[in-house]
């Protein structure tokens, strides 16, 4: 067992566990995006931030990937946690001010859009790539994938067609969080 | 020049050959043929000459070589006569290569076009100077400016670069001969993996691919991980714009690459190397793939080196050009045939690298060093540099400076001997203004702190990085909105997109400069900006996010009365930011020579010929063309 701290108060994790996995268990609240307990994390949504001090300095990382160490203090909301977690829930809720899930995310931190919003977009795919790995680890076929990057990223088929391999099965729909899969749907599936 | 090198009486007699290839009893002509030669017309001042050579049955040799950093003065030709000082040509032209090559078939050192001569070749890593001449020099030679009496030079200290400009970088014994695979025979034979280590640590290399981080402790880290296959690998990645240290390196000189990743595998106990190379660098690709079978021919790679029983071999791998992909996890991804997009590393990839083996990736100049550390001795290295930050690194100074090209200095320097010094400052009538350290993702450091030693730990307070080694000097024309614009804009493109603060953070910060350089914003959101700066710091995935927001954060650290102008007056100081500047006629200094009227695109400027004109606003695009065009300086901008 490893023994470490999450905001004052020590815990117990198994070598190989997660911060979030040992917050989960505890019922200490980290939000997230792109984790899904089915598949394997990946890292993109940043929501999950915590603070670490591992006794040499104190920095900010994700706990749905970070392994938990012996003594190690963990901070769920401290204010550069906090600064983080806004900023992103901020440029999201731009980016699609109607997705449910992003508008409660705003609403429990307190977040309104900006100048900056987005018009038009309702449900904008936030990459968290949730709906590939279902696709990949759980369905088992590689019917979605990324194409492009940086601010032209997407999710697509391979080659850009109605994907030979898709099996019609909706998982990818099921698991989205933001609702943008519904859309593309129709253009992987064929 | 099949030579088998299997133990150390081949490696002296490679050597002797190798000297006698390098300094013949015969005149010598050397061109500088690197891709900064190259851009410069050097092939065609190489052709010239050797056509001529051959076709005079010279007896002599004319012979390519590296960089030795002058980019501003390249063609760069050598003329190495025995028994006098190594003179240096500086712009030549085919033109020019013509009237010395008449000079040199006669047997005489030309006098005209000369740069400087070299007296001594320090050879550091064979047992010391090597002086070209005996006796006194009269006429000419005498009166030519020596080497390290250069103010580019004087500065410098080439130890990353100590073959550059003196070898053909395809030829292995000259490498040899210069005391080279000497430092891989000692650490093979007469070191543990451990001393080599110890070496290596107690010397305080630190990575020069930007992060600097201990090369000793990365070394043992690896060492001492599990797993099998262990891999060492090269980035010579080099994607920051204008920057080209690993290329010129590469370049003049591979086998010292070859030899640092020799050295580093042995000690981590590795049997596999990968070097991870631009595509975009045709030559330094083919120099290398030169090099590697060279290497391996002679049994410098392959199995049971210099008769060890240590087997290494290297593999190119050509990199796809995006900036990430020089980012460690990335390069791994790539080199894997995945997409070159970085991953968490909360387990080290020393650990866990390529193929999810324990894994030694360092930089090409950090490998380059290697070599001089076992040959001369960490003690002999720690000499150099400062407390922290020892030994040497190379820059690539750009920008509003003149001279510009690649130095190699010892850490510790001040920004200013750099600039005004080794640079030979900023053009006339203009002023220093600030240097860009660190690429795009460092930062920008104004002329108040031109003291600044350049170390890895100095300029990390002072808020940019060591970055890979560009520095981009900045006159009072520059506008440090736009700057920051520039870079961002740069880091836009080559974000990968994979998280979200680097991806959307970017994006939103680059908005916000916008509005500033628009007139628009208020100084509330010179907070925004910043506490987004740090979100984007410490909450992106990589390194790229981590640092993007470096030229925001330090311009505003160091220039904020600059924005504030932007936003409070809606005024460019510099006059760059097009949304903010008028451009007038000052009708005292017009005398109506019509220039600017010709010149402008929008016809927005009227008058009659030797009346003073006048400029309408309103059709005025502000691209500036008759500031530039008029002799009378009666154009104002403001
Ligand atoms: C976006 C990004 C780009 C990078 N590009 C390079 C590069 O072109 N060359 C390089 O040597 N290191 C580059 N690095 C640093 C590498 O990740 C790594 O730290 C380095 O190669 C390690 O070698 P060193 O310890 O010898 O410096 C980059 C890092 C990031 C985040
Ligand atoms: S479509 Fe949905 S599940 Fe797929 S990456 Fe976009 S937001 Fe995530
Ligand atoms: S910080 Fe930028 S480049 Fe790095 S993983 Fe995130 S999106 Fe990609
Ligand atoms: S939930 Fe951890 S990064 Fe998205």
């Amino acid at each position: 067992m490893i023994t470490f701290s999450i905001n004052g108060q020590e815990y117990e994790g198994q070598e190989g566990w997660t911060i979030l996995d040992v917050a989960r268990w505890n019922g200490i609240e980290i939000p997230t995006l792109c984790h899904h307990g089915a598949v394997e994390p990946y890292g993109a949504c940043r929501l999950c931030a915590v603070e670490v001090d591992d006794g040499r300095r104190s920095r900010v990382v994700i706990s749905c990937m970070y392994p938990i160490k012996a003594g190690i203090k963990v901070q769920t909301h401290s204010p550069r946690v906090l600064n983080v977690r806004r900023w992103i829930v901020q440029l999201l809720l731009d980016e699609s001010p109607e997705a449910p899930q992003i508008k409660e995310l705003a609403r429990s931190l307190g977040v309104t859009p900006s100048r900056f919003q987005k018009t038009g977009v309702d449900f904008a795919c936030h990459l968290c790539g949730l709906c590939v790995r279902t696709c990949q680890e759980v369905v088992g076929v590689q019917a979605l994938t990324f194409g492009n990057r940086g601010l032209r990223k997407e999710i697509t088929s391979p080659f850009r067609t109605a994907s030979k391999d898709c099996l019609g099965c909706g998982s990818c729909v099921y698991v989205c969080p933001t609702g943008a899969m519904e859309q593309l749907f129709s253009r992987v599936a064929g | 020049m099949q030579m088998q090198i299997k133990n150390f009486d081949d490696l002296e007699l490679a050597k002797k050959v190798g000297l006698t290839e390098l300094y013949p009893d015969k005149p010598k002509i050397l061109v500088g043929m690197a891709t900064c030669g190259l851009a410069a017309g050097a092939q065609r001042v190489y052709d010239l000459l050797h056509k001529k050579a051959q076709q005079a049955h010279w007896d002599g040799v004319v012979e390519k070589t590296g960089c030795i950093g002058f980019c501003y003065k390249e063609p760069l030709v050598d003329a190495v006569f025995p028994g006098n000082p190594r003179i240096t040509y500086e712009t030549v032209t085919p033109e020019i290569a013509e009237s010395l090559w008449m000079e040199m078939a006669a047997g005489k050192i030309p006098e005209n076009h000369v740069m400087a001569r070299l007296d001594v070749d320090d050879m550091i890593l064979d047992g010391g100077p090597r002086k070209f001449y005996k006796g006194k020099l009269t006429g000419f030679l005498a009166k030519t400016p020596r080497y390290e009496e250069l103010d580019f030079i004087k500065l410098q200290r080439h130890i990353a670069m100590r073959n550059c400009g003196f070898i053909d970088p395809d030829n292995l014994l000259h490498y040899v001969a210069r005391g080279g695979y000497f430092p891989l025979y000692t650490a093979l034979t007469a070191m543990s993996p451990e001393e080599v280590i110890n070496a290596v640590t107690t010397a305080g290399l630190r990575g020069r691919g930007g992060g600097g981080f201990p090369t000793g402790v990365k070394w043992a880290s690896c060492r001492k991980a599990k797993g099998w296959p262990k891999y060492v690998l090269c980035n010579a990645d080099e994607g920051d714009p204008g920057a080209y240290m690993d290329r010129s390196l590469i370049e003049g000189d591979p086998h010292a690459i070859l030899e640092g990743m020799l050295i580093g595998a042995y000690a981590i106990g590795s049997n596999e190397g990968y070097i991870y190379v631009r595509a975009e660098y045709p030559l330094a690709v083919k120099t290398l793939q030169r090099a590697i079978l060279a290497a391996r021919e002679a049994g410098l790679l392959g199995e049971n080196i210099l008769g060890s029983g240590f087997s290494f071999d290297i593999k190119l791998n050509l990199g796809g050009g995006a900036f990430v992909c020089g980012e460690s996890t990335a390069l791994m991804a790539s080199i894997e045939g995945k997409p070159g997009e970085p991953r968490a590393k909360y387990v080290h990839t020393v650990d866990k690298g390529l193929r999810n083996r324990p894994s030694n990736l360092n930089n090409v100049e950090t490998w380059a060093n290697v070599p001089v550390i076992i040959g001369k001795g960490a003690d002999w290295y720690r000499e150099i540099g400062t407390e922290g930050s020892k030994g040497t690194k190379i820059f690539s100074l750009v920008g509003q400076v003149k001279n510009v090209g690649l130095v190699e200095v010892p850490m510790g320097v001040t920004i200013k001997d750099l600039v005004m010094q080794v640079g030979g400052g900023v053009p006339e009538s203009r002023e220093f203004k600030a240097i860009q350290i660190g690429g795009p993702s460092g930062g920008c450091i104004p002329k108040e702190h031109w003291d600044l030693p350049i170390d890895f730990d100095s300029l990390w307070e002072a808020g940019a990085i060591m970055g890979s080694g560009g520095m981009i000097v900045m006159d009072n024309s520059t506008c440090m909105v736009d700057v920051a614009k520039f870079f961002l804009d740069f880091l836009i493109d080559e974000s990968c997109g994979k998280c979200i603060p680097c991806r959307l953070g970017l994006k939103r910060m680059r908005e916000i400069l916008e509005e500033f350089s628009t007139g628009k914003g208020s100084l509330a959101d010179l907070d925004e900006l910043e506490s987004l700066s740090e979100a984007v710091k410490d909450g992106s995935l990589c390194a790229l996010g981590g640092s993007a927001p470096n030229p925001v954060l330090t311009t505003l650290r160091y220039f904020r009365k600059e924005y504030e102008a932007h936003i409070l007056e809606h005024r460019c100081p510099a006059a760059v930011c097009k949304a903010l500047i008028t451009y007038s006629i000052n009708p005292e200094t017009c005398n109506g020579c019509t220039a600017c009227a010709a010149e402008c695109p929008q016809d927005a400027i009227t008058g009659e010929k030797k009346q003073p004109h006048t400029l309408d606003p309103s059709l005025c695009i502000k691209c500036g063309a008759c500031f530039e065009v008029c002799k009378f300086g009666a154009v104002a901008v403001a």
